[in-house]
């Protein structure tokens, strides 16, 4: 007769993830590198829910009555502010790391709608420039594609400090997708490893980078809104410091905001998650006095309106989609099944961006899969996602009895946990308990 | 803002500096106002940047950061010191700084000339893209890191860590070398190079005035370029 036995049982610290990670490192002695945003749990804007109207708060009609969603950039200092007519804009993300035809695609989108793209760590391609009626000009540690013609030629200037993904990181962009063309721009060898630096070139800590500032200023004769973008990690005081060096706008990436391609160990460890970075920059600037005079654009997990409506809730004045923005593309696609399974993933699970085989066309330089992405079709496609985010949006806001989206505020919110009540700083529900009491 | 029979004379004493860089922003390649001279710079940031005309800029004084930032086609001689970034991202053109230049001078630089008469410190030609660049004295750490293309000469001494992390750019040193980044080691120099390193220098002023056997030439073990762990410093 058998005995009983238990049944076997895995454990919860050394899961099958775990497993597998050990087993993979043991067999290639490198880190693993990939593309995408932190993918462990960690509280979201799903751990918030609106309240809503009630006796005391008085709703708006419907889809009728007005509620606005457009916002202007850069009006502290730039001559040249811009106006975007929805809250979201798209996140800057290479040619180099996307295809020439995504980012036509992202430009085609964001167009229709009335809002701006972001050029990356590669320069400014024609595509991009042409299909893009708002196009914000990254200014990144490596200075690839770096000119002043490019420069003059955008409507807003970002400087880039850091990424959510990887705050204190650089970019890599392996030799796969080294193309030609992506050398060119880069002046680099055809199908290096490229290492993109983690420090600007010519400026050091904020009393530095106050002078830069100042040089690109001058230099688009004092036209241009010009961000400041940040990967969170000491969001309260890196947003002090880029208003105090002259920001016209602060952009924060939290942790879930995605990479062309980086270590999955500093991808998952290092930064914070994007809830917990918008109050504290937003106390920074109430602080200062300019909450709404120096713009917020948050990044970094958001997908839906009623993300947008949260980040909004909490201060920022618009959000930037860039994972999001890839998926309404094709990326990840379930009708690809077959053809992610022979790169030993799946849809929804492939971040090997970095590998250049994206069956998609989006994030690879192989002209044959570039024509696999119809940039007018994903345009389109990406210009109604974003439609419907920016129509979610109002509809939670009129709930909340608001006539434009910036109206929400954190008096709308409440927590359904304990950790997102403490970072967000709303009453965990059915409470007026705030926990960690509001301490920076 | 003076104009003698050709030269415009701007006193930054009097001039704010939004005028003077305005000014020299709507300059067209086929501008009569060829010369200009700049007096009491006082260490200003950003003199002269984001200039795109073929004249010549004359500053008597020391400039602080970003001295020709991003010029293209213009030479712009600085009679004194010039402070971080001078000739940041240059893209054509000369800059010639007559005499010891701060960190990063000639940083990311794309294209055009960039002679130094003094000494250049930290992290000359940092991440340059082009540029070739002649520093008559010594340059400190870090110099040419990350450096993918163009020419670095310097007729002194280099600091630590010369070339770290570099890539295509090549590097000429006459003197003492405190010690090599990583990825970066020293090349024969041939007659070939030799024969660049004169045009260099020609183009610098220097025609026939420096033996150029006396350098030696550094510059990629290209070890880095695909990414394997065992090259890992």
């Amino acid at each position: 007769m058998n005995q009983p036995t238990t049944t076997p049982r895995k454990s919860a610290t050394f899961d099958d993830y775990a497993l597998s990670e050990i087993r993979r490192a043991a067999a290639t002695g490198i880190y693993d590198i990939r593309g995408g945003g932190a993918k462990r749990r960690v509280p979201h804007f799903d751990d918030l829910v609106f309240l809503g109207a009630s006796i005391s708060r008085y709703p708006l009609e419907g889809y009728r009555e007005r509620c606005g969603t457009n916002v202007v950039l850069g009006s502290r200092f730039a001559s040249k502010p811009i106006e975007l007519k929805i809250p979201i804009t798209i996140a800057g993300m290479s040619f180099g790391s996307l295809s020439a035809t995504a980012k036509e695609a992202l430009g085609r989108g964001a167009s229709a709608v009335g809002t701006s793209t972001t050029t990356g760590d590669g320069g400014m391609t024609a595509e991009e420039r042409t299909h893009s009626s708002l196009l914000v000009y990254q200014v990144l540690p490596s200075r690839y594609g770096m000119n002043p013609d490019d420069l003059r030629r955008a409507d807003a200037i970002e400087i880039v400090v850091g990424q959510g993904a990887k705050p204190g990181g650089g970019g890599m962009l392996l030799g796969q997708k080294i193309s030609e063309r992506v050398a060119d721009m880069r002046v680099l060898p055809v199908g290096i490893d490229q290492r993109s630096a983690c420090r600007h070139p010519d400026w050091t800590g904020p009393d530095d980078l106050q002078i830069k500032i100042e040089e690109l200023r001058e230099i688009t004769d004092w036209e241009k809104p010009i961000y400041v973008k940040v990967g969170a990690s000491r969001p309260y005081y890196d947003t002090a410091l880029a208003v105090k060096a002259g920001a016209d706008v602060v952009v924060l990436d939290g942790m879930q905001g995605g990479t062309a391609a980086t270590q999955e160990v500093f991808i998952e460890n290092v930064g914070l998650p994007t809830l917990s970075a918008i109050r504290p920059a937003v106390q920074a600037l109430i602080d200062l006095g300019l909450h709404r005079k120096v713009q917020l654009i948050v990044s970094g997990g958001v997908r839906n309106g009623a993300d947008v409506a949260k980040a909004l809730a909490l201060g920022a004045d618009v959000v930037s989609i860039g994972t999001a923005a890839l998926v309404a593309l094709g990326d990840n696609d379930p009708a690809l099944e077959e053809e992610y399974a022979k790169l030993g993933t799946t849809p929804g699970a492939y971040d090997d961006w970095h590998e250049g085989r994206d069956p998609a066309g989006i994030t690879t330089q192989d002209p044959e899969l570039w024509k696999r992405l119809d940039p007018v079709k994903a345009g389109r496609r990406l210009a109604n996602y974003l439609a419907v985010m920016t129509l979610e949006a109002q509809t939670i806001a009129r709930a909340c009895g608001k006539s434009h989206v910036h109206n929400l505020e954190p008096e709308d919110l409440v927590a359904l946990t304990i950790e997102a009540a403490a970072m967000a700083r709303v009453p965990l529900a059915g409470t007026e308990w705030i926990p960690g009491g509001g301490v920076l | 803002m003076t104009s003698g029979d050709r030269t415009h004379v701007v006193d930054l004493a009097s001039t704010p500096l939004r005028q003077l860089n305005s000014a020299l922003h709507r300059l067209r390649p086929d501008t009569n106002q060829t010369l200009w001279r700049i007096a009491n710079p006082r260490g200003s940031h950003s003199v002269a940047v984001g200039v795109d005309a073929p004249i010549t800029i004359e500053i008597d004084g020391h400039v602080g950061y970003y001295c020709a930032g991003m010029n293209k086609n213009a030479t712009v001689v600085v009679n004194g010191n010039a402070g971080v970034g001078v000739a940041e991202n240059i893209m054509s053109g000369t800059v010639h700084v007559k005499g010891d230049a701060s960190q990063s001078a000639g940083a990311t630089g794309c294209g055009g000339t960039l002679v130094i008469d003094g000494n250049a410190s930290a992290r000359c030609g940092i991440s340059m893209k082009g540029v070739d660049i002649v520093v008559k004295g010594n340059v400190g750490h870090m110099s040419a890191f990350m450096a993918q293309a163009g020419t670095l000469a310097v007729l002194g001494d280099a600091g630590e860590s010369l070339g770290d992390s570099i890539y295509e750019a090549r590097l000429y040193v006459r003197g003492a070398v405190q010690g090599l980044g990583a990825d970066c080691i020293e090349k024969p120099m041939t007659d070939h190079h030799k024969a660049k390193l004169a045009r260099k220098l020609a183009a610098a002023g220097l025609a026939g005035a420096i033996d150029v056997s006396q350098f030696r030439r550094y510059g990629s073990a290209r070890r880095l370029y695909h990414f394997h762990v065992d090259n890992v410093y």
